[in-house]
């Protein structure tokens, strides 16, 4: 079917007129792809705090969860998906850096070497043992979806950060100009 | 097995090796791709479980656990597809871009910087 | 047990993160930069005042036990190569304040060069063999976005070549380690250093020294793996070519000497004179590759790959006293090589080209940076009291005590062709007439002076004052060459594989 002959698309979440560059214009995938995202973020998660000691943990759920967003980019469109999840993934991850990082200090501050790591003595029902390695693996799975999706969405933006000369500059169209 | 790793490993490299040759950006990359895999694929073989048939571990009685495989060449390889992950991305996009800005993708136009 | 060896890596990681999130600010993200470089060389020169009396420090991340865990460990040559990669780091970022543009800035320049000198600082650190490969691919990201940074023509050519011959480079290296693994059973230096010695099949481990020789020498841009060097750094700007010389290949040297000094001793013995041909050559060629050229930073790139050779010919002597000369070389060439990219992109940069045929009569309107090319020409062509004389005299003195005469003819020789190369540099952008008016050039300003001068100074004074140097590098050398004080170190008296067997009981 040719794109201009899809029903209006009223009763999807609005799309930008004119249209958002879905990379791929389909209604199963669209209708698809709204269920599954709060099921994605939510196994994200999951797979986050079983990390520590089962197959999972920050960069598997990291992953999860930049899928469930670049699901999004392909199905609506990158405008649409930073308006669904407005986050500036640079400084995401970044955050994730920092916030990974100093967890690893508390052992440093009580003369242990660097991410030594301390636990909480009792687990916490439904979540599990919780200690530093826990908070780091929070550190990376944040490091994770703002560096992938940012992959995603300068692939698919293209913004010209440094025009060539002989190019026209034109202005960048992304909310944290990178 | 090992065998059969090594004729993979090998086909891995000799197609890489061939592709890097080529005078074109994309198939370097793809042979850069095809070289991690070798890479990886050898770091693999070289787990205790592939290479003398049990891994480094042992439980309480000292001897190795049953099914158990080499857990650490696995983290090494889990760190390698991340890295070359990255690198790939980036190399794409560089390739991307420097397709658009000397508008070939033909090693021989690319040698402005290597003139006198 | 030395549990703050970690902070040379910490505070470039939560610098780098921190000046990401305050990028907005440029003041903030500056400071965040200055501030993180500043405890590095701190840190650096106390590591450098501690480790000759101790011997080697060491930390387990996270508290895991020797061969298991992950090791840091700090010799004299970690503790050394630590503080001059701050030390040359600051003077780079202080240079940028004055040359790097504003869009540059906003794209992340100075979280680039904290996540390069957190790659450095990890891989001169580690005592594990992934984790160096870890490391290098750090400090590799991080040249990756510094060298295309700005995205000119000239760039993205130079950095693609740059970039697919260093992950060539890296997968050899990925390879050589897995095979290392497969070998010894063990990724820690230390441990794989002890098994080394004991293991029988001495022609699997020539292999595997040999990959490794491969993988580290294409970083370090020896003779037959150098092409990436003068093909991409005279592309970015001059603060980001002059920060690469200083670290990127000596990283390379730096590996190379860990490599052959601890984990395969004793291959050295079948690897010392194709190292040794392997230095001559690339001594020999990196100069002539010079010869043709008419740039300033790329005659001066040539020039890099030159004086590689000497670094290696301290390791292919295959001795201590060699690592030690080595070592003096290196820090010598580090610091002289920086001051001289650092003054002729300052005239390049008034200029605007640094093509020599279009530059001129600059001794006369900037007679500073003039006098400080010429101290830095005459340093690095070994004139005393200069610490290039230092240097070499040392690598020569070396090279005649064990025989090795071709050789220390080659270097000898080769000093007086880089002089002329250097002369050259001398006689177009400062001696001869200019065609234009010099006159209507901007002045240098002194942010761009300065950096340069105080790393001559700096040259000047290791020259004259050369005693501490060199007997501190003289004890680098032998804790860099002699494997069981390394051994002990990290694993304790009764060596890593007693710690392995009694863990595994």
């Amino acid at each position: 079917m040719h794109r201009n002959e899809l029903p209006p698309p009223n009763r999807l979440p609005s799309r930008s007129t004119p249209r958002d560059s879905a990379l791929y214009d389909s209604l199963i995938l669209r209708t698809v792809s709204r269920l599954m995202m709060p099921l994605l973020l939510l196994l994200s998660i999951y797979m986050l705090l079983r990390g520590h000691n089962l197959p999972g943990g920050g960069f598997i759920g990291g992953l999860l969860a930049a899928s469930a967003i670049i699901l999004q980019i392909v199905a609506f469109g990158p405008k649409t998906a930073r308006r669904i999840l407005p986050v500036n993934y640079l400084l995401l991850a970044a955050f994730g850096v920092f916030f990974g990082a100093i967890w690893g200090l508390p052992a440093m501050v009580a003369g242990l070497p660097y991410m030594q790591a301390f636990w909480l003595p009792e687990p916490i029902p439904g979540v599990g043992k919780l200690g530093t390695p826990v908070l780091f693996d929070i550190g990376v799975y944040l490091t994770v979806i703002g560096v992938t999706t940012k992959i995603a969405l300068l692939l698919v933006e293209e913004p010209i950060l440094f025009p060539l000369p002989a190019m026209k500059p034109s202005p960048v169209e992304t909310e944290d100009g990178a | 097995m090992i065998i059969l790793l090594a004729i993979a490993i090998g086909a891995l490299f000799g197609g890489a090796t061939y592709l890097v040759l080529r005078r074109s950006v994309v198939k370097l990359i793809l042979g850069l791709i095809l070289l991690s895999h070798g890479v990886n694929l050898l770091i693999f073989t070289m787990g205790d479980g592939v290479r003398r048939g049990a891994p480094p571990l042992i439980d309480a009685s000292g001897q190795p656990p049953a099914g158990a495989a080499d857990p650490l060449v696995q983290a090494l390889i889990l760190t390698a597809i991340v890295i070359s992950f990255g690198f790939i991305a980036f190399v794409l996009a560089l390739a991307y871009r420097s397709n658009q800005a000397a508008g070939s993708d033909d090693l021989d136009d690319l040698s402005t910087t290597d003139r006198l | 047990m030395v549990f703050h060896l970690f902070i040379p890596i910490i505070t470039p990681m939560i610098g780098g993160a921190l000046a990401v999130l305050f990028n907005r600010q440029r003041v903030v993200a500056r400071a965040i930069a200055l501030i993180s470089v500043l405890i590095n060389l701190g840190y650096g020169l106390w590591l450098m005042s501690v480790v000759p009396a101790t011997g080697p420090l060491v930390a387990q991340g996270s508290g895991w036990l020797a061969p298991f865990g992950i090791s840091l460990v700090a010799d004299g040559m970690s503790a050394l190569m630590v503080m001059l990669a701050a030390l040359l780091m600051l003077t780079t970022i202080i240079y940028s304040f004055y040359s790097i543009d504003e869009q540059r800035e906003h794209h992340f320049y100075y979280p680039l060069l904290l996540l390069l000198l957190l790659g450095v600082s990890g891989a001169f650190l580690t005592g594990d063999l992934f984790n160096l490969y870890v490391w290098f691919e750090v400090l590799l990201v991080a040249s990756f976005g510094l060298i295309t940074l700005g995205g000119s023509r000239d760039q993205l050519e130079g950095g693609l070549k740059y970039v697919v011959l260093n992950l060539l480079g890296s997968t050899a290296f990925l390879a050589g380690c897995g095979l290392v693994y497969g070998f010894a059973g063990t990724l820690n230096m230390a441990h794989i250093a002890e098994r080394m010695a004991t293991l029988a099949n001495p022609g699997l481990q020539t292999v595997l020294a040999g990959i490794l020789l491969f993988a580290f020498g294409s970083k370090a841009a020896i003779v037959p793996l150098f092409f990436w060097l003068p093909s991409s750094y005279h592309t970015p700007p001059v603060a980001v070519t002059a920060i690469f010389s200083g670290l990127m290949t000596k990283v390379g040297v730096y590996a190379l000497y860990r490599t052959f000094g601890l984990l395969f001793q004793n291959e050295l013995a079948t690897y010392g004179p194709w190292i040794i041909l392997l230095a001559g050559l690339t001594m020999v060629i990196g100069v002539l590759g010079a010869v043709a050229q008419m740039n300033v930073r790329r005659i001066l790139s040539f020039h890099i790959i030159s004086q590689i050779g000497y670094s290696v010919m301290g390791l292919g002597l295959a001795s201590a006293a060699g690592l030690a000369a080595g070592l003096v070389f290196t820090a010598h060439v580090m610091i002289v090589k920086m001051a001289l990219f650092f003054i002729g992109g300052a005239a390049e940069q008034i200029y605007g080209t640094g093509d020599l045929k279009k530059m001129g009569g600059l001794a006369r309107r900037e007679p500073l940076l003039a006098l400080f090319w010429f101290l830095g020409i005459l340093s690095l062509a070994g004139i005393p009291p200069l610490s290039g004389f230092i240097g070499k005299l040392i690598l020569l003195q070396v090279g005649v005590s064990q025989q090795a005469y071709l050789i220390t003819a080659v270097a000898a020789g080769t000093s007086i062709l880089t002089f002329f190369s250097m002369l050259k540099i001398w006689n177009e952008v400062f001696w001869k007439k200019s065609y234009d008016d010099v006159n209507r050039l901007p002045r240098v300003p002194l942010g761009l002076l300065a950096p340069g001068a105080a790393l001559v100074v700096l040259s000047v004074a290791l020259g004259l004052l050369a005693g501490p140097l060199v007997d501190y590098n003289a004890i680098a050398g032998q804790q860099a060459f002699d494997r069981n004080v390394y051994i002990t170190a990290v694993c304790g008296a009764d060596g890593c594989e007693a710690v392995y067997r009694a863990a595994l009981k």
